[in-house]
Formats: C-alpha cells, structure tokens, sequence
C-alpha cells in the first residue's frame, strides 16, 4: 500500500526540524494585547520526518522525467538541469528587488538580453518580463489595448472578439480586463470546424465598438490561421488591435514570427516554449511584448540600457501602470535566458520543425483507429475526437486513465470544447521517435481492449497510488484542510 | 544535432514517409512564403561549458547586499533542504494536477499548505495560491465587488505603494473606484472610517503590520464596515501570525499577503507566493485553485482539484478572476519550511527578527540623525525620521555592502525623511552595530 | 428524456409549474443530464426582485456550470434550501425538486414559454 500519511500525521509533541543560532541580543516585551490566544496548529517533525515525508509525496506524481507527457497546449518539453543549476547561484537569488542598478548589473543584463531575444523570435520591438504567467501576460496585453484606445480618446470600444477554439483563460481575461466577449465561428466543413478564424463571420462582428482580436497561431487544433494577414488587415482597418496568445509558439520559432504577421501585442509562456519548469503549475512566466507604437503603455518597472549601463526605470505616462510587486518571476527568467543561449539561433528553428514532425507522425499514425475530425497537416499538436468506433459508454476520459497505467501522462481531454471528446495531443520535439512509437503501440493496445471488454478501461486505472476519485463528493461536500478531515 | 533533441537523420526519413510528405519543409507548407522571410539576431548556440563561464561572468556583476529594507520582501533563512526537495522532478516538472490518480504529490502538498495558511490567518479555508502579495490583494478587491456587487473599495493609505499600485492597475480594469483611507501617525485613520463609507463600498483593505512596519489596530473596524455590508481585507506577512492575532480574530473576510517571508529566497523580486484565505461563505467564488479531500473506487482518501466550476476553464468569461497557472512549487516551499519550523521554530524566527528590530530601533533613536516620528507597536519593520537625505545614505551604506531602508520619498515626496528599516533573525549583532556605526558617522 | 406535459419550458432549459399566483422554476431532466454530477445550486435571497431573463442562480457541477434564467418575473417568495445540502436531487428528479418559488407579476409572459411539444421537439434537434 503506498504511503499516505500527511505531514500532520507524522506530527509528535516536542519534536524539532530546524536549528537557529543563539542571539546575543535581548527579549524586547511584546503586548499581550496584539499577540495571538492560540497558536496555530502546525506539525512537530524533524528533518528526516520532513525528508522522508515528501519524497514519498514526490514518488506519487507523473513528471517530464518519469514518461511520456503529451498534454496538449502546455508544450511538456524538457526542463534541462544546467539551467536550474545556474539560476540557483546566490548570486542571482540572495538579492533584494531594491538594490541599487549599479549592484545588479548582472541580473538587469539578463532581463534586457531576454527581452531583446523574445523581440528577435517574435518580431516585436520590446517585451517586458513582468507578468508572472499565460493569463497574467493576457490581462496585460488586454490592459495594454485598453488603455491604447483611451490614450485616443476612443472610450466605446469594449468588445474582444475571441474565437470558439480559445483557450478558456481568453475570455476570462477579457472579462476581467472590463471588456465584453464577442465569439467568432470558425472556418467548418460540414459538422466538422478546424477553429481557424471564418473571415466572414470576422466581418460581421468587425466594427468601430471593436477594441481587438486575441488569437493563438497555430489554433489549439494545430491549425496555422493560413488567413493571417488578411485577419490582421481587417481588424487594423476596423481600428482594433491583435493579440497573440503565445502558449503555441513552439512550432514556429525561427519560422514565422507574430510580429510580422501583423500582431501588436504578444504573450510568451516561458514554462512552455523556453523549457522552465511547471513547477505543478507555476511559477511560470508570461512576458508581453509590444510594437514600437505601444511600447509607452507597458507596465512598470521597465528595465533599460544606456550606454553599457542597466537601469530600472519608471514607466512612462501612458503606463497602464505596476501589475507585479517587483520583476515577475525573475529566477524562472534566468532559467529561459540560459535555454535561449543553449539552443541559439541555430537550434530554435531546429525545435519548431521537429515538434512539427512529431505531431504529425502520431497523428498520421493513429488516424486509423482514433477519430481525426481535421486530418491535415497540422502544427505542434492535433485533437483527436475519441475513438473512432467506440463502443458504448466509452468515452475519451476512459482512454485517457487507461494510459496511466502504461505509465504515459495522457493528453488534455475535453478541451478545446469543440468537440466533445476532445483529445488533445502534444508530443515535443525532446521525445525520440522509439517513444512515440511506444505511445502509437500503446494507444492502438488501449483501443482493442476498448473492443474486447470496455470494462478494462472503465475501471482504469489499476496500478496508480490511487484510482479514479470521487470528484462530485469532494465538490458537494468541501474539505479543504486537515481539520475538516477530523 | 542538439543534446536536447534525438532525431537522428534515419528517424526523419521513416517519419516523412509515414506522414507522406518529402521533407520537413513541407509541414509548414500552409504558412506564407513572406512571413518566412526574416533575420534573427540572436547569439549563437552555446555549449555548457561557455554558458558555465558566461554565467559566471554575469554573477560577478551582481554584489548582493546585506539587507536593512523589507517593503514587501524579507531575507529570512532557507533551510537546507528545501531546495534540494522542490528539485526533484516529480515535483518540479510536472504540470496542473489534471490527472489526480499520477499527481497525489501535488495535491497533497497543496492540501497541507492550504491548511497551514488557514491555521496561521485563522480563516475557514486557502485557496492553492497566487502569483504574489499585491496580485492577490487585487484579486480580493474583485472578490470583495463580485460577492457585494457593489463597485468600489476604500484602501488604506498605510498600504505598501506597490501593492496599492497594483490595486490601481487591477481597478481601472473592471472600472472600480478606489478610494484612500487616510493615515494617522504612521497608522490607517479608523476615526476616519464611517465617514468614508458608503452604500456603495464593497470592502476595505488594510495591511497589518503596513508599509511603516505598524501592527494595525483593527479592534471595532469590522462592526463599523458591518453597518454599509463592506468586507474587511487584511493584507499581512503570514510570518508574523506566529506571534500576531490572527485576522480572523478581527472579523476578516479575505486575508491575503505575500508568503515570501516564509523561508523564500529574495531572488530579485520572484518567484514569491500570493496567499488568499477567507471566510466559508466566500469559498464558492474565490479565485484559483481549490484541492479537497475526497476517496478513489476502493474508498481510500485522496485529494483532488475541486469547486472548479469557479475557474476560467469552465466558466469563460463569467469567471471571477483569469488565473490558471499559480505558484504551485513555491506552495511546496512553504509548505516545507512550516514543516521544519513548526510553531516552535516560526517563533523562534519571528521573534528572533522583532527583538533585532528593536535594538536596531533603540539604537538609532538615539542618534542625532534620527529620531521617531510616532509611537506605535512595530514587528520586525520600523519607521525613522532622518536629517540626512535618503539616497546619500544609502549609497553610503552600499559602498559598505548593505542594502539600506526603504526610503519613502521613492513614492511620494512629502515624505522624503522618513525610512523603513527591516531586520531579521540573519542580521547578526555585529551588522547591526555596523550599521549604527556608519550611519552614526554621516 | 423526461418532459412533463403540464409545464412551461423555456430555451434555455428550465422548467415553471404554475401554482395559483405562484410559479415554481427547476432545470430540465436535458439540462440534469448535460451537467452531469450535480455539486452545488447557488440560490438566491428570499424577496429578491427578478425579471424575466435574469439570472438569478447557478447550478454547477463538477465539469460545467450553468447560470439559471428566471424564466418569468417577479419577486423570489421562496428558495429550496433542501438544495444546498443535497444538490444531487436536481440529478435524481429535477421536476420534483425546484429551485425558487416566484410570484407571479405578468401572467401574460407565460405565453411566451414553450409546451411540451414544442420543448420536446427543441431538444431532439
């Protein structure tokens, strides 16, 4: 049975997992009327309790190293170690976000240079590394349209246009940026839509109450907006701005760049394209980049050189003002700024084209037995609708639990919302053609058990630390700390 | 080829053929050729041993300081072996716990940090974190509009300037008015409070100890609000609730702060960690991620994501916030050192940083370049006013390898003598006597 | 699918049974069933004024949510507070369980509402 104790549970009167040294200095009274009545109940462990305790927690998790992660849209490539190792330098984590400029060259270098490289793969003029996530960078890029309209006077655009294929943060943000959400369908034939942007459904929405278009490119099915610059054209000439939701940008690196597809404003997902870690879902980072015409509005602090010198600098006027306390998440910067160094000019190219060749072999390769609503060439990624003849009550999140007892992370399912089986799948380009050929083998065992005895994967899975769980009880019924469990 | 990346020339080839096309170039068939026409200026690919040495380079450029300012960010011990735990893979590279059955170790850790900021604040329940302290202020303002629907908020104006900056930004947003609070030596105006009310506010916010290092008194401020249906939003260090009444115990209906102090490395700024807890009645509307405890098919206990139909994936653009990705790793963090520290060791700590701070107080006081500018209870922060001119100070206390106070006339000129000294259970005897050394020497 | 022959319904999927000046308003046995697991029914205050269209609830569950329009106008008389410890009846009879009483103000916007037939024909396309 595996381990399932909580840290609570290891807790014994008494017990310590820490040393401090003496302090000469004396007891200063404290009144008894600002202190607490009760302390709060925390464990009593020593080290090797703690040590113990969360490595046994750790063997419980699927990471990048332990197997195959093909979780589409979140682009689960490898999180090189040097890069972890070097960010870990005191030189870079034991200083204060007030130092002085003149004591922190070397980080403000790392946060210009990574600024300047963001721009030369994306084709914006500046970035800035702030933002400390995907929806965080969204809500800027969004703060950003806004407060570009209102620098013109222009007050009555409130609406983004979002297509149906969006990833769910895109709307939210929207919304939470004070705008109203406007859906465009996207191109289908027959019953069957490959979520890029129908240029006549754009049309009829396009007007002067439009404030911008948010996009991903390629779509969350893969799919390169091949209309790109005539979708640009349009909403330019309708007075709007556009967005580029960066979490799919893998696949053209030092292929196409936004910038030159007519976007004004860009968000990177560090976490995913330049390899930091997820860290179980963040920290991330999701830098946003601008045009020259735009750069006034970027938040602050904004980090400058002059000369050979690094400066922080206060945001202009038009800023939309401070969205972070300080840099962002500047050591998951360090971490990308030393990826980009490793993989250089030479080799960004080298990673859109092989993530490329990847999805498409697996597509290409289990299109026979799983359902392919678009079957083109795709990008990085593609969605299968299910099986392609399921047997009754066998559905999509069946197939996907069954894969974790083959010890692979399935794909993301049920999104995009598209379809309603929706399999999402990204193989990166760290993954060996020997694994994708295991993952094929494996899906096509997985579809004939789905034959021979759905119950097989009904149940999946068999061989987890633990199997499929209650959701609606825990949902019903919160408990959501240790004493609710009491 | 690169380290990173297997295929060898054979592999291509027998991928090429299964998909049916000739060559790699093919894939990208569909893009136009003038979008593929462009110049990178990016360096060249670097091996590890030059990244090694350019890395070491760029350290070099940085001389981390001995710290005397907080303002948000405080250098607190990291125990040994939290690093070395947030390393190991399954934790660190893995992603959202979607799949609960092969992420138990997230959800888990998730779980036990959500109970530890509960016990520290007092609150029913935490949610499974924010990107940092002022995010997470400026989400408990959206909190506090959507559940009161009502659309402005009065912030007190003894708030950190960043954090009341980032309320601003997050405000213009969603068109909410905010409002200040005015301040009282050193301390909000609660005096001031019922005046500024009205039918209209949603909540106050409040940061206890705030941006000069003074333990709020909330006594009687949340029977006050309770008269207009405002909530009370208590932004404070987590660290100190060892020793401080919990905000509960005021009435609180969100509390949120940055939990940095809790063991975190400075790192220049991030990656910190936002917290939010509140009450029950708030749980259903609260933003980010939830995990709950719930049973598998053979009845054993397990933890789960839950209340998701709160989040940006299933409501869209009726959710109350757009967070996805967190600051899960650093909730691990967390975690770990309230593991280690235990009640016992958090105050240590806690105390340790107040008694330091006092005697740095004490000290300087006495100086001619010093004096107090009021007289309330401090933690581990305190305010001077100073005759000497905040920048000279401080690139004097630079040139000796200090990181001097925070200097309140960055943010607002009319306060340009006063400064806010932070001090820790690191700083030893001996610093601090330096520094009452230097300075007395200006 | 279970469709009442003596209810109103409305596009969005709720139903009214009118009772004397009264209407009771649920969620269909479609809408049950496209939701899945029912979680929680966030519900209204008592006396709480609503218009035809309003949102006035939502009823979630674990993988969707769905916002819950009050079909007629009026003021919210009563809440069935069975529902928030015991969300799950809207999945195991959601025509027996409603949500919110509302008396009636504009007994003229029943017309408006489908029948059965009209209903049944909605949810077959």
């Amino acid at each position: 049975m595996a381990y399932d104790k909580l840290i609570f549970e290891r807790s014994s009167e008494g017990r310590v997992g820490y040393s401090l040294p003496e302090s000469p200095v004396a007891d200063y009274d404290i009144d008894a009327s600002l202190t607490r009545e009760a302390d709060p109940e925390l464990p009593e462990v020593s080290e090797f309790d703690v040590i113990r305790h969360y490595t046994n927690l750790s063997f419980k998790n699927h990471g990048i190293e332990t197997g195959f992660y093909p979780l589409g849209s979140c682009t689960m490539k490898y999180n090189p170690k040097i890069n972890q190792e070097l960010s870990s330098n005191e030189a870079f984590t034991a200083v204060h976000p007030l130092q002085p400029a003149e004591s922190v060259q070397g980080l403000l270098k790392i946060y210009y240079e990574t600024q300047r490289m963001l721009s030369e793969v994306s084709g914006m003029d500046t970035y800035s590394l702030n933002p400390y996530a995907g929806a965080h960078g969204e809500l800027v890029g969004l703060l950003i349209i806004k407060a570009y309209h209102e620098s013109k006077g222009d007050h009555k655009r409130t609406k983004i246009i979002v297509p149906d294929s969006a990833h769910g943060t895109n709307p939210a943000s929207a919304k939470v940026a004070g705008f109203d959400v406007v859906e465009v369908a996207s191109n289908c034939e027959g019953d069957t839509c490959d979520g890029t942007v129908n240029i006549e459904s754009l049309k009829d929405v396009l007007d002067d109450e439009v404030a911008g278009i948010m996009l991903t490119n390629p779509n969350t099915l893969g799919m390169f907006e091949k209309d790109i610059l005539k979708v640009a054209e349009l909403v330019h000439e309708a007075g709007g701005l556009l967005y580029y939701d960066g979490a799919n940008l893998n696949p053209i690196m030092g292929v196409a760049r936004p910038g030159d597809m007519g976007f004004d404003i860009t968000h990177i997902n560090l976490h995913k394209t330049f390899s930091t870690p997820h860290g179980g879902g963040g920290p991330g980072s999701g830098p946003v980049g601008v045009t020259k015409e735009l750069k006034p509005f970027l938040p602050a602090p904004i980090v400058r050189k002059a000369g050979d010198f690094y400066l922080v600098d206060e945001a202009s006027e038009l800023s939309i003002g401070r969205i972070s306390q300080f840099f962002g998440n500047m050591n998951v910067v360090v971490k990308a700024y030393a990826y980009m160094l490793s993989t250089g000019r030479d080799y960004l190219p080298e990673i859109a084209k092989l993530s490329t060749l990847n999805a498409n072999y697996v597509r290409e390769s289990l299109k026979d037995t799983y359902e392919l609503p678009v079957d083109e060439i795709c990008k990085h990624e593609f969605v299968f609708d299910g099986l392609k003849n399921p047997p009754e009550g066998v559905r999509a999140i069946d197939v996907a639990k069954r894969l974790l007892d083959f010890g692979m992370h399935p794909p993301t399912v049920y999104f995009p919302l598209l379809y309603k089986e929706s399999m999402m799948v990204e193989p990166v380009e760290n993954e060996s053609k020997q694994t994708l050929d295991e993952f094929i083998k494996t899906m096509r065992t997985i579809a004939k058990e789905a034959e021979e005895d759905s119950d097989t994967l009904k149940n999946a899975p068999y061989t987890t630390p633990v199997r499929r769980l209650d959701e609606a009880q825990a949902a019903r019924k919160p408990r959501v700390k240790f004493k609710d469990l009491l | 080829m690169h380290k990173y990346l297997p295929h060898t020339e054979a592999d291509i080839k027998a991928m090429l053929d299964a998909i049916g096309v000739e060559r790699i170039e093919d894939l990208f068939a569909e893009i136009p050729d003038s979008l593929k026409d462009f110049e990178m200026d990016l360096p060249k690919a670097h091996s590890e041993m030059e990244l090694r040495k350019h890395f070491r380079e760029l350290a070099k450029m940085n001389q981390p300081l001995i710290p005397f300012a907080g303002a948000g960010a405080y250098d607190h011990y990291t125990p040994s072996i939290i690093p070395y735990l947030i390393e190991r893979q399954e934790f660190l590279t893995a992603y959202t716990p979607y799949q609960p059955e092969v992420s138990q170790g997230t959800l888990q850790y998730v779980f036990e940090y959500q109970t530890m900021i509960t016990e520290l604040t007092g609150m029913d329940v935490s949610n499974a974190s924010m990107y940092d302290g002022a995010t997470a202020t400026a989400e408990a303002m959206f909190l506090a509009q959507a559940t009161r629907k009502k659309n402005r908020v009065l912030v007190s104006a003894t708030l950190n300037p960043y954090v009341r900056d980032v309320i601003d930004t997050y405000a213009h947003a969603k068109g909410i008015e905010v409002v200040t609070l005015p301040e009282v030596d050193g301390a909000s105006d609660f005096s001031a409070l019922e005046g500024s009310l009205d039918d209209d506010t949603a909540a106050l916010i409040v940061q206890s100890p705030n941006v000069y290092g003074v333990i709020e008194e909330l006594e009687g401020v949340k029977e006050t609000l309770k008269q207009k249906k405002a909530l009370l939003v208590v932004n404070q260090d987590p660290s100190t609730l060892a020793y401080l009444k919990p905000p509960a115990d005021h009435g609180a209906d969100i509390v949120v702060g940055d939990a940095q102090p809790l063991g975190i490395p400075l790192y220049f700024g991030g990656p910190y960690i936002g917290y939010m807890a509140a009450t029950k009645k708030l749980m259903r509307k609260m933003p980010g991620r939830i995990c709950g405890a719930t049973e598998d098919t053979d009845g054993r206990r397990a933890f789960v994501l839950t209340l998701q139909a709160r989040e940006q994936h299933i409501r869209r653009d009726k959710a109350t916030s757009n967070i996805c990705s967190n600051q899960s790793l650093m909730a691990l963090f967390v975690t770990i050192y309230l593991s280690l520290m235990g009640v016992k060791g958090l105050k240590d700590v806690q105390k340790t940083s107040y008694n330091h701070a006092h005697y740095l107080y004490e000290n300087l006081k006495g100086l001619k370049q010093f004096e107090a500018p009021f007289e309330r209870p401090f933690f581990k922060e305190f305010t001077l006013r100073t005759t000497l001119d905040a920048e000279k100070m401080n690139q004097a206390l630079k040139e000796k390898g200090y990181l001097g106070p925070f200097a309140h006339g960055t943010y607002d000129a009319s306060k340009a003598d006063l400064v806010t000294f932070a001090v820790t259970e690191k700083r030893t005897k001996e610093e601090m006597d330096e520094l009452i050394r230097i300075l007395g020497a200006l | 699918m279970k469709v009442p022959k003596n209810l109103y319904y409305t596009d969005t999927h709720e139903w009214v049974k009118v009772d004397g000046d009264k209407a009771l308003i649920g969620i269909t046995d479609f809408a049950q069933n496209e939701l899945g697991e029912i979680v929680f029914v966030e519900l209204p205050e008592e006396s709480d004024p609503v218009e035809k269209g309003e949102e006035f609830s939502a009823v979630e569950s674990t993988k969707a949510a769905s916002e819950i329009m009050s079909p007629v106008s009026g003021v919210i008389v009563e809440v069935n507070n069975e529902l928030e410890e015991a969300p799950e009846l809207l999945n195991e009879d959601p025509y027996k369980y409603w949500i919110v009483k509302i008396e009636l103000e504009d007994e003229s916007e029943l017309e408006t509402l489908k029948d059965a037939d009209a209903y049944q024909k909605l949810i077959e396309e």
